[in-house]
């Protein structure tokens, strides 16, 4: 015999299980969605400004105008759509074009001293400053110890004599 | 009059003669190594009648090209970008040249393709139908090597390696390339 409430029940759960399926896939399908997104203006910029135009003189290739730097800029793109990384694009620049299309040079052989040098002159140049105030502050005497000079000047005992009595004729 | 005892404090207070000795040899190291790249960076393109520097050159198609395993063949080494128009101007030339030179195997021509993007390259190469092998300049390393101002810019290198002849800017004729490759033929 037919069971009605039984087909209820089971239509029930297939449409509960149906709900909970398209729930747990929304967001996956939102995700694939924004991934596969090609990149935009401001993606491709976000590298770009990191590079400078190997053929004109210190612009970034965020701002270069060229035809060259469009190009540049386009390969971005594809790169950027192949799923390439920031890094590995920039690398990918450099392979191409060497060391000069960095932002900074990077940090290997002698390009160290790029990083080193500055830091280290800033800190033997305190160390001289404060070296050479230092023996400034020890050569030079102490006002508390200076002693009141001594002269057996007749005339500056009259001055003395005659700024004392000033001072009394004003007190009175 | 000095204090003895005060000039005995400066002296002790100097710093040791070997601290002195190791920033003297920094500084200098460095000043150095400032002239070294101050040397490098004003020294002028190749002159011609001197060795050219052997190169490496792989091209679009992946073949390599070693200059110094083409000795005895005049190379023709011209440099070139897609995105320069006046490199356009001698680009029907520059093959015109090639096909005239290829059959006698003589004479060898390379592009030089300077900071460009392949896509645009292969496109420049089609639309000029050039034959003859050209490649990335990577890393610059070959105009670096020329110490090339722009593009176009074309070196003959003579068949015992020296520089015979440069060209700055674009050929203008057949007649002006075949002019600076013929005497350098037996």
């Amino acid at each position: 015999m037919y069971n009605h409430s039984g087909f209820h029940f089971v239509k029930k759960i297939t449409i509960l299980g149906l709900l909970i399926l398209v729930l747990f896939f929304i967001p996956t399908m939102n995700v694939l969605a924004q991934s596969g997104n090609p990149p935009t203006a401001d993606d491709v910029n976000a590298v770009a400004k990191q590079l400078y135009c190997p053929v004109c003189e210190n612009i970034p290739l965020d701002v270069c105008p060229t035809q060259a730097c469009a190009q540049w800029r386009e390969t971005i793109r594809e790169k950027l759509i192949a799923g390439w990384s920031e890094e590995q694009i920039k690398q990918y620049f450099v392979d191409q074009y060497g060391d000069r299309v960095l932002a900074e040079p990077p940090r290997t052989g002698l390009n160290w001293l790029v990083y080193i040098l500055p830091p280290v002159v800033f800190l033997v140049g305190v160390f001289f400053v404060y070296r050479n105030l230092t023996k400034l502050k020890r050569s030079s005497p102490n006002p508390e110890n200076i002693e009141e000079p001594k002269t057996s000047d007749p005339y500056y005992s009259q001055v003395e004599d005659a700024l004392k009595s000033l001072v009394e004729a004003e007190k009175d | 009059m000095q204090n003895p005892s005060s000039e005995e404090n400066t002296q002790k207070r100097s710093l040791p003669t070997g601290v002195v000795t190791i920033v003297f040899a920094i500084v200098l190291g460095f000043l150095a190594l400032l002239a070294w790249g101050l040397n490098n960076a004003q020294k002028g393109p190749i002159q011609v009648g001197k060795s050219v520097p052997p190169f490496t050159l792989t091209s679009f198609s992946g073949d390599v090209y070693d200059t110094a395993e083409l000795q005895g063949k005049v190379i023709v080494v011209n440099f070139w970008a897609s995105w320069c128009k006046p490199c356009e101007q001698e680009a029907a030339e520059m093959e015109q040249a090639w096909k005239e030179y290829q059959p006698t195997g003589e004479v060898i021509f390379l592009g030089v393709d300077y900071v460009d993007t392949e896509t645009e390259a292969l496109a420049y190469l089609d639309k000029f139908n050039i034959t003859y092998p050209n490649g990335p300049d990577l890393r610059t390393k070959i105009s670096q090597l020329f110490r090339i101002r722009g593009v176009p810019e074309t070196y003959i290198i003579d068949k015992e390696g020296k520089l015979a002849g440069v060209k700055i800017g674009p050929y203008t004729s057949i007649g002006e390339i075949k002019m600076m490759i013929d005497p350098l033929l037996d």
